[in-house]
């Protein structure tokens, strides 16, 4: 897939993602209150934490759709400093329930990615058409690029969401909640999917999810946020244990050990 | 492409209907021979006497021309709308633009004076300065009010808005009307749409806001396909949205307000033609919008020969005809289209 340098090369052991004290309010409310993070290049982050930890606040900032002044740089760069086409060629977002245009077909839809590519007010070249092509090949979405978005069903729908973000060209790419609209066997189709690009394309992923255990077995490191703060850090095994998710999550858990990571088992407590 | 075609042949057949039909009937023929004669350099002999040449060239192809141009100005206004607010509801009238024109056209007639002189010709630009000031007051008012309702206005707020706005603003027409009585035949003369007296003066007005409209809209065709997917999303696809939003919303209205100062209010071609485009060549406003410009000028030239033939020798109002045209049309083109796509 043809992919322009979205700016001078970064120096090796640049990070993909640097968050230094990120604060973040909305409305006048605080949502995240001194959050560091760092996602190395190449690396798969995922971000947990309850409901209003700030988990797609988080995702929002380090896409640039909230303002951050100098708190994030992406490969080196202040992302405030980067102009707002050259930040979409570097990062790719999945919003966690994308707006399907009614009538749209998926190849209008997956030829959207490349706006950062088309000169303003200009047209789509047969490049960018080749590209989307090739996208929807990786994709096993060949057969698909006619058909209207809307009738696809949930898990060929999150593919075409996938395959816009890869049509963006972009090496980091930001998935908020990508599986939660799917059932269990389509979550983990999407997941692998991802998992299997990102090592193709050499791309980093930088996920929120629910799931803890399908968090737990694809993720390098996971992040736990918490009342818009980090309070744990860690590979899966670090950040899932029973007393993190006790405290943070008020639940009641068990924590058996899996092949690819800790798994997760809700446990109903017990009454005194 | 096909579409483009379609939409040309419509053009051209509405061109050549347009002027053959009236209380004098041309031979169409004649009539295609006769306007490729208006290139230089072409001299096909017709077969028209001078006087039959006289009403195609200064009666009835300015008045045919007029229409496409109106029509196409509207549907494409109303396209530009739709996508604008993402709103498929959306149309120069239902958003009180039309009405904000209209007022502040009367307000220019009734206050500056053009009534006294029985004639708009007499203040030529500033009618359609005027139009524009008005429709972009009442399109901010509607956008502010219908948002009004929550951080994203659904699409029934911003109509209700429209339609809030329409009556306030029409309400005020009314009442300058009563207040300058001396302006109600000229303003009336006008409200109900001038086709009919259309001259190339008339073309000459509306051709320059017609033509920076249709540039700026179509210009911008592609940003209002990602428009479509909202905007956190089209920031994050590196699109200034609400830049390009107002932009987009000042040249819609200043094709209406084009639209309007040249031939009163025409209703339902910014609702009618977008949607009939939608339903047979797809949603991408790639398409929508230039299938609208041609499709609605063809559309609004074709309804004017409906007006001027059906009752002759009077004349229907052209806005009666296009609601009484428009509605059962578009019934059928939905009805048609639901049962390919089903």
């Amino acid at each position: 897939m043809s992919r322009e340098p979205a700016s001078r090369e970064p120096a090796a052991g640049t990070p993909a993602v640097e968050v230094r004290g990120l604060h973040v309010a909305l409305g006048g409310t605080p949502i995240l209150t001194g959050v560091d993070l760092t996602v190395a290049v190449g690396e798969w982050v995922t971000v947990i934490g309850p409901n209003g930890a700030g988990k797609s606040t988080l995702l929002r900032a380090v896409g640039g759709l909230l303002p951050a002044p100098k708190a994030i740089t992406l490969f080196g760069t202040p992302s405030a400093a980067l102009r707002r086409r050259d930040r979409a060629r570097i990062v790719a977002t999945v919003a966690q329930s994308p707006v399907v245009p009614p009538g749209m077909s998926v190849l209008d839809y997956v030829l959207l990615g490349r706006t950062p590519y088309i000169p303003t007010l200009g047209r789509e070249s047969t490049a960018d058409v080749d590209a989307v092509h090739e996208v929807l090949g990786q994709l096993d979405l060949a057969g698909f690029h006619r058909r209207e978005l809307a009738t696809l069903s949930g898990g060929e729908r999150q593919r075409v969401f996938l395959a816009r973000a890869l049509a963006q060209g972009a090496t980091l790419l930001l998935l908020d909640e990508p599986t939660s609209a799917l059932d269990i066997g389509h979550q983990q189709d999407v997941l692998e999917v991802v998992d299997q690009l990102r090592r193709e394309h050499g791309l980093t992923v930088l996920a929120t999810m629910h799931d803890l255990s399908l968090a737990g077995e694809y993720a390098d490191r996971m992040v736990m946020l918490a009342a818009g703060q980090v309070v744990a850090a860690g590979t899966p095994p670090e950040v899932l244990t029973e007393e993190l998710l006790a405290t943070h999550y008020r639940a009641s858990v068990r924590v058996v050990p899996g092949a690819h990571g800790p798994l997760v088992v809700p446990v109903r407590p017990t009454r005194p | 492409m096909r579409w483009l075609v379609a939409g040309l042949v419509a053009v051209l057949v509405a061109l050549v209907v347009g002027v053959s039909l009236g209380p004098v009937s041309l031979p169409p023929g004649s009539v295609a021979a006769e306007l490729l004669n208006l290139f230089p350099g072409v001299h096909i002999d017709s077969g028209l006497t001078e006087r039959e040449i006289a009403i195609v060239t200064e009666l009835r192809l300015p008045r045919v021309v007029l229409g496409l141009l109106v029509g196409g100005l509207l549907a494409l206004a109303g396209g530009c709308y739709q996508g604008v607010f993402r709103n498929p509801l959306a149309d120069p009238y239902l958003l009180g633009v039309a009405a904000g024109a209209g007022l502040a056209v009367t307000a220019a007639i009734a206050l500056g004076g053009a009534g006294r002189q029985g004639t708009l010709s007499g203040l030529p630009m500033t009618i359609p300065l005027a139009a524009f000031a008005g429709s972009l007051l009442a399109v901010t008012m509607t956008y502010v009010l219908g948002a009004a309702g929550g951080r994203r206005g659904s699409p029934a707020m911003l109509i209700l808005a429209g339609v809030a706005v329409s009556a306030f603003l029409s309400a005020g027409q009314t009442y300058l009307l009563q207040r300058h009585a001396d302006s109600i035949q000229p303003v009336y003369s006008w409200l109900l749409g001038r086709l009919a007296t259309a001259g190339w003066h008339d073309v000459l007005l509306v051709l320059p806001y017609a033509a920076l409209t249709t540039i700026v809209v179509l210009l911008h065709r592609r940003e209002l396909d990602v428009l479509a997917v909202g905007d956190d999303e089209a920031r994050s696809l590196g699109l200034h949205p609400q830049r390009t939003r107002y932009l987009l919303i000042a040249a819609a209205s200043l094709g209406t307000a084009a639209a309007v100062s040249a031939t009163g209010l025409i209703g339902f071609v910014g609702i009618i033609v977008p949607h009939t485009v939608r339903l047979l060549a797809g949603s991408s406003y790639r398409v929508i919008l230039p299938m609208s410009l041609l499709f609605g000028g063809a559309f609004l030239a074709l309804t004017d020969v409906v007006a001027r033939t059906v009752a002759a020798p009077s004349e229907l109002p052209i806005g009666v005809v296009t609601a009484l045209l428009g509605g059962p049309f578009f019934v059928l083109v939905l009805r048609t289209a639901r049962r390919v796509l089903t």
